[in-house]
């Protein structure tokens, strides 16, 4: 095998979190440092071309690509896991911005006790009130620490919204329920959609607390903390799949990569699909002192190569930063029987359902930008009282304008209409279409002792290396609270005196073809102690001090809000501690 | 209305029909046959009236054709490695072993006439299939054909955009979102080669030689 010219720093992933610590090492430090995304080159020139619900929204063309790499799914244990063929549930972007480009930009933080998330729920309600196999564990760091990079990532991603909480005081028109931040959003609210605002009347009524979703869309020109500037957003509707023809949407494309293209010591290679984490375990008891010295990744040739590298970041999405550890070999793989071992375990997908509501009035609903309307966090985390509920935990619910297409929009009725093709169907459709309207909840999944990640048996991509297993089902509490809420957006969707409404009817087991969110985590956990989790809470790993890990799939559990914003807020975190401690004395941060 | 010549290639007449404009355009994937079959078919599964265009005036036959001809019709973006679970429940997807392409060319064997049926027995027929999954296939590539941007073959005249008050990629809705509150607003369609001013070459088109 070839062995490449040394880097100081080989980054895996070249999507928010790897392009932003490139930009944040590469500005501050002589690093070289090489970025490997195994998608093509994309440019924020090229988006709108592609103003396409075909080629975007349905064939998904920004989408990793499943022929060459995919997962197998399994619900319970004694099951033979069945590959996805096709993406569905959850949609990870593949190229130059990686899922930051086709996201919808939805940035609210998360909940403060979320990064606390056993011992306070403990604190408040005592450990019987904890769902059978849980693996809920603290992160080994509070939000109070990671609010300054929390306002860092909103100033630089650029974000608009209304603060409901400003150094502890609480200002009505925000999110009062939010944990306190330092200062404001530094844009005010994009405009509201027709449906957001009957949703909001009609919440208000009830007595909740609507506020405008945050958003990481310019409301307004911007220029942010770099000295990047944007325009604000037209409401196009083309967002949620597709990269932004106007770059009013925050993407590494358009955030990062104007900084990054100018410096001389940060590479990016597309078309480098990496295979391997070289590694020398460490030969202390502990297995602590192990090394990274490199990856090795097939380039556009075909052809396999070695890197070596004195850091070595992991910065794809949740799933590949989980196989690629174990695929290498690092570290100790959870064991589901035992509870043992950390690899793989407190997978989590953010519990989101929708329903459908139909109104009288056409909605115009071609118009809107991801996550454009209003959300309330009356039942999202420690805001909701559970002493006396079947459940723990929450989530929010929410009304947006996010740009309705017509092939995916198309034939959505109410569900006494039984017909699916045909006259009737097509007359039907046609009178619905613009009526439709979508309230819906992103709620906490509790970790749980049989959701986890680990390799299949059976099926291999196309190198000829085994799949991700995922190992994952719907629990008890998210079944439960499903429940709950359900009957509580029914009340806000009669209020908002809808004709007629499609509840949502429950979960069966876990689906990954209907889409819920890109909202995964877990699987190379944080944690205060070795033998809590894979990576310390600078996301460096435990048993290799030059190896870090980025992204949601160092969260040992999910919030009910969406994970960028703290992904970012921790990547800036662990910058901060690289640049700042351990190019001074490389070793274990603590 | 579509009509076929011997030379397998089939000829439209526009939805506007006292125009009288003949569009001659190369089949890619199906013979004559098929694709007679296929627009009967789609025609009944979105079916169009005086009032209304349906599938026959959007040119989803065309639409259909294209797609099957690229890389949609042999699967390119999905996972393709055995064993095949043909069971396995609804949540894991579609999980045989056929591509699109073969998909339609296996099951229309078995809907040979069709096109020359009544439109009663026609829907009876369709019922009959309705659990297959090429009728899901058929039934989802239709809605495709009806509401694609007009470059990928269907929604001719943007006719499908029409019937919902789709405008189609507009630049801005700024001036728009919060002015029309409980009333339609309907602005004219524009498809992409309009609004970019310039080709623009359909992911279908891969395979051709340019």
């Amino acid at each position: 095998m070839k062995t490449l010219p040394r880097k100081d720093v080989v980054i895996v992933g070249g999507g928010w979190t790897g392009l932003l610590m490139a930009k944040e090492l590469g500005k501050r430090t002589p690093l070289s440092i090489l970025v490997l995304e195994r998608g093509p080159l994309r440019k924020s020139v090229d988006y709108a071309a592609g103003m396409d619900e075909l080629d975007y929204f349905i064939r998904l063309h920004m989408m990793q690509d499943t022929s060459k790499e995919t997962f197998t799914l399994r619900h319970e244990e004694n099951q033979t896991a069945i590959p996805v063929r096709q993406l569905g549930g959850f949609l990870p972007g593949s190229g130059t911005g990686g899922t930051g480009e086709h996201w919808g930009a939805v940035y609210p933080r998360l909940m403060p006790e979320c990064f606390q998330l056993y011992s306070k729920t403990v604190e408040k309600y005592g450990a019987k009130k904890l769902p059978e196999d849980h693996m809920m564990q603290d992160w080994g760091i509070t939000y109070d620490e990671l609010e300054s990079f929390y306002t860092r990532s909103e100033k630089e991603v650029g974000v608009s919204g209304k603060a409901g909480n400003i150094m502890g005081k609480k200002i009505e028109g925000g999110n009062i329920f939010e944990g306190w931040r330092s200062s404001e959003y530094p844009m005010p609210p994009k405009k509201t959609p027709y449906v957001s605002a009957l949703f909001e009347t009609a919440a208000q009524s009830l007595g909740y607390h609507t506020y405008p979703n945050p958003s990481a869309i310019n409301s307004v020109p911007y220029t942010n903390s770099e000295g990047i500037s944007r325009p604000p957003c037209a409401l196009c509707g083309f967002c949620e799949r597709f990269g932004c023809m106007i770059g009013a949407k925050s993407q590494p494309t358009n955030v990062l990569m104007p900084i990054i293209r100018n410096q001389k010591s940060v590479t990016i290679r597309n078309g480098a699909f990496v295979r391997r984490i070289v590694y020398e375990k460490g030969h202390d008891a502990a297995q602590t002192q192990g090394k990274a010295r490199g990856v090795t990744y097939v380039d556009e040739s075909g052809e396999e190569v070695f890197q070596p590298a004195d850091i070595v970041f992991l910065a794809s999405w949740t799933f590949g930063n989980t196989h690629l550890l174990l695929i290498s070999d690092i570290g100790n793989r959870y064991n589901p029987a035992t509870g043992n071992g950390t690899l793989g375990r407190n997978l989590t997908h953010q519990a989101f359902f929708s329903l459908q509501a139909f109104f009288d009035k056409p909605l115009n609903r071609f118009m809107g930008a991801g996550g454009t309307g209003r959300r309330v966090s009356d039942f999202e985390g420690d805001v909701l009282d559970q002493t006396n509920l079947p459940f723990i935990r929450g989530g929010s619910i929410q009304c947006t304008s996010v740009g309705t297409q017509p092939i995916a929009g198309f034939g959505v009725l109410p569900r006494t209409m039984k017909a699916t093709w045909g006259d009737e169907w097509k007359k039907a459709s046609i009178d619905y279409y613009d009526r439709m309207g979508i309230i819906s909840f992103s709620g906490e999944q509790i970790p749980h002792k049989g959701n986890y990640l680990d390799l299949d048996p059976t099926y291999r991509d196309h190198l000829g290396d085994p799949l991700l297993r995922m190992n994952m089902n719907w629990r008890d509490n998210e079944k439960k609270m499903a429940e709950y809420m359900n009957k509580k957006i029914l009340e806000i969707v009669h209020a908002m005196s809808a004709k007629e409404v499609n509840p949502f009817p429950g979960y069966g087991d876990y689906d990954a073809v209907r889409y819920q969110s890109t909202h995964v985590q877990g699987g190379t956990i944080m944690a205060p102690t070795p033998e809590m989790g894979v990576v310390n809470p600078y996301q460096q790993h435990w048993q290799a001090s030059n190896l870090f890990i980025l992204g949601a799939s160092t969260f040992p559990n999910s919030g009910a809000a969406n994970p960028t914003p703290t992904l970012l807020a921790l990547t800036y975190r662990t910058a901060d501690a690289i640049v700042d401690q351990y190019l001074k004395r490389p070793g274990m941060l603590g | 209305m579509l009509v076929y010549s011997l030379d397998r290639r089939a000829s439209r007449i526009f939805a506007q029909e006292k125009s009288n404009q003949t569009l001659k355009i190369p089949l890619r994937f199906f013979t004559e046959e098929e694709a007679l079959i296929v627009a009967a078919a789609a025609a009944r599964i979105f079916p169009g009236d005086d009032s209304s265009p349906g599938a026959k005036e959007a040119g989803v036959v065309i639409y259909i054709d294209r797609q099957l001809a690229g890389p949609y019709g042999r699967d390119r973006y999905r996972y393709k490695q055995g064993p095949f679970n043909d069971n396995a429940p609804r949540e894991f997807g579609y999980q045989g072993k056929a591509t699109p392409a073969e998909t339609y060319r296996e099951g229309l064997k078995g809907l040979k006439g069709f096109d020359k049926l009544s439109t009663a027995e026609q829907d009876k027929k369709l019922h009959q299939i309705e659990d297959t999954h090429l009728f899901a296939l058929l039934r989802q590539n239709t809605i495709e054909g009806m509401f694609c941007d007009p470059v990928h073959g269907g929604n001719v005249d943007m006719v499908g955009w029409q019937l919902v008050g789709f405008p189609g990629p507009r630049m801005s809705n700024f001036d728009d979102m919060d002015t029309h509150y409980g009333e339609a607003f309907r602005p004219k369609p524009v498809s992409l080669e309009q609004i970019t001013h310039r080709k623009v070459r359909p992911s279908e088109d891969e395979d051709l030689k340019s």
